[in-house]
């Protein structure tokens, strides 16, 4: 199994915290891989560690065998889409402007598009099912909409590596389906490897090849969905007791419902 | 990822035309823009203290004759005066447009974050321990100040636990140009020099001369090709610093770069007309009206309707109340703070 990713022994903290010690992990080629752990694990650490946000004070990550720090920055740009938790574009920006800054990384001194150009971008615009929408103003659209319109723009980049942080926060649950189903096509046809964090265990579960668990900056476990979602995981990870089953779409362990393991009596 | 390589289909080719639209709109409206600044020119050259027809303007021009006063009164008062106001209107435009960009704050100016101030200070100083010093030079020390300036602003600012908010910024920017202020205004009463100062504080175009104009007018045009050349990066900034990185902006290098050529802009202008805020806050908010979001556009566009704005203020400011001037910063303020209003009551979030 290849590697899209290979991060080796690193530490990385925000001024003099340190959120992370020393974690190494790989990321496989041509699957999705969601990092999950509860609130402050250092997943979105990690992520920004990656995206080259942040610099690790110690260890490499390598990107396609290449320690993304001696790299230039547009060359992992071809490489490696990255989208931010955060994203927020500026008011009046229309759907095809946005994408069409996702071809930057291939850009001459003030030159405009290519037609090469404008094929990745019509293809990303066609993919996300945002053709109809290409001329309107990101601000007049909705949360789930201006979500695709992110990912396009990642999809316009050309790379072979997309990586999200928290691609669903604050849709509605038809519309994280939606952007997860959305993933899970361009993992299937166009072979991209995907890596994401997601809040949401079942849907990490469900639509992952491969999990990575965190707790407290440290690895605590890796692996397909069905080793990563135990009971005993769970509890270890998130202190909750839950109830595992099968998912009935994806055939992947998801769980039902959940009350804390510290929690004596539940008054239900 | 050969089914990208396939030729374009009738679908594609009509979204690639459709989007030839902006730069045909955006050409408009600077040639538009241009043929207007022209016309202002015109009618601000034939008004004032002295009116002038058109057609001496002309022959002032093109048949110059040193022994008609109109003929001297165009060449050796007016026209630089025109031509500075043009200058400055478009360099505090830029830097304006520059700092909104990069700093994603709608509420940046060169004025409200303490450049102006900053470089006032430093005319204060020239003024006060080198009397008569070249021009070049106080226009040298003018960058120092609006750097000095944006420095303190910035660093005050970023002591806050919460981050640098657009308002927050802007009322540090309000402290420390009060500060500023009143520290040129001591040291201007001190070594007696209020009287030239007064000039600064106010603003206005009057004093230009050509031998000011041949110093300022290169190091604008350089400075504008710079700002040209990083406009697409700036629009890449506008996106969100993790956006820019992840598309492989260097963003260090951009914001260093738009950083230089905003605190030179800045100084200058004010080494030409004075402390005159919001030109920088209401030009690029009009602009991005006119031709949206790309910085491509918005850099060039800027710079004709700054230019425009300030011809028209400083007409404005001759003639309303001739043969007395009003000072130009006041006229300008007069739009500008309403403004300024509007957008703060907005949360800063206009970009």
């Amino acid at each position: 199994m290849l590697n899209a990713l290979e991060i080796n022994n690193i530490a990385v903290g925000y001024h003099n915290r340190s959120v992370i010690n020393d974690l190494s992990v790989t990321i496989p080629k041509n699957k999705i891989t969601t990092i999950i752990g509860p609130n402050g694990c250092g997943k979105s650490t990690l992520i920004k560690t990656v995206s080259r946000i942040l610099k690790a004070e110690k260890g490499t990550i390598l990107l396609d065998g290449k320690a993304i720090n001696t790299l230039d920055t547009r060359e992992i740009a071809k490489q490696m889409a990255i989208l931010p938790q955060t994203a927020e574009s500026p008011g009046g920006l229309t759907v095809f402007e946005l994408v069409s800054y996702g071809r930057f990384p291939y850009r001459k001194a003030l030159g405009s598009l290519s037609k090469e150009d404008y094929n990745y971008i019509n293809w990303a615009i066609e993919v996300t099912g945002l053709a109809d929408f290409s001329d309107r103003e990101i601000s007049d659209m909705s949360g789930g909409q201006r979500q695709r319109v992110w990912i396009a723009m990642s999809l316009a980049q050309g790379t072979e590596t997309l990586v999200l942080d928290e691609p669903t926060t604050y849709l509605d649950l038809a519309h994280q389906l939606d952007i997860l189903l959305l993933l899970k096509k361009l993992n299937i046809e166009e072979h991209r490897t995907i890596i994401m964090v997601l809040h949401d265990l079942n849907h990490a579960s469900r639509f992952s090849d491969y999990m990575i668990a965190m707790k407290d900056g440290n690895l605590i476990t890796k692996g397909s969905p069905e080793e990563v979602m135990t009971h005993n995981n769970l509890r270890t990870l998130f202190n909750i007791e839950a109830d595992i089953q099968e998912c009935p779409y994806s055939g992947h362990p998801i769980f039902t419902s959940y009350h804390l393991s510290s929690q004596d009596k539940n008054y239900e | 990822m050969s089914k990208f390589n396939s030729s374009l289909t009738d679908k594609e080719q009509v979204k690639a035309v459709k989007n030839t639209a902006k730069p045909v709109r955006g050409t408009v409206i600077i040639s538009g823009g241009i043929i207007f600044l022209l016309c202002a020119f015109a009618v601000s050259i034939s008004l004032g203290a002295a009116d002038i027809n058109l057609s001496t303007i002309w022959n002032a021009l093109f048949n110059f004759d040193g022994s008609v006063t109109q003929h001297q009164i165009i060449w050796e008062l007016r026209f630089p005066r025109i031509i500075g106001a043009a200058i400055v209107g478009a360099a505090f435009s830029v830097a304006g447009a520059l700092m909104q960009g990069m700093t994603r704050n709608p509420l940046a100016d060169s004025g409200l974050l303490g450049l102006n101030a900053g470089a006032v200070m430093m005319l204060a100083i020239s003024f006060s321990f080198f009397p008569g010093l070249p021009y070049v030079y106080v226009v040298l020390l003018s960058f120092f100040g609006a750097a000095l300036g944006a420095g303190i602003v910035y660093g005050i600012g970023s002591m806050s636990r919460n981050g640098l908010t657009p308002l927050r910024l802007v009322l540090a920017g309000a402290a420390v140009t009060a500060l500023l202020t009143a520290l040129s205004e001591g040291i201007a009463l001190y070594f007696n020099v209020g009287q030239d100062m007064a000039f600064w504080y106010a603003g206005g175009v009057s004093s230009t001369r050509w031998s000011h104009l041949a110093i300022i007018t290169p190091i604008v045009i350089i400075m504008l090709f710079i700002a040209m050349r990083i406009s697409k990066s700036i629009t890449i900034l506008s996106l969100g610093e993790e956006v820019a990185v992840s598309l492989g902006e260097r963003t260090v290098r951009t914001k260093l770069i738009s950083a230089g050529v905003i605190v030179v802009l800045a100084g200058l202008a004010v080494s030409v007309v004075g402390a005159v805020s919001f030109v920088g806050l209401i030009v690029p908010h009009l602009t991005r009206k006119l031709v949206g979001y790309d910085y491509r556009w918005i850099i060039p566009v800027s710079a004709v309707v700054g230019a425009i704005l300030v011809v028209v203020a400083d007409l404005f400011a001759r003639t309303l109340n001739a043969p007395f001037e009003i000072p130009i910063g006041a006229l300008i303020s007069l739009i500008g703070v309403p403004f300024f209003l509007y957008l703060a009551r907005k949360g800063g979030k206009a970009i």
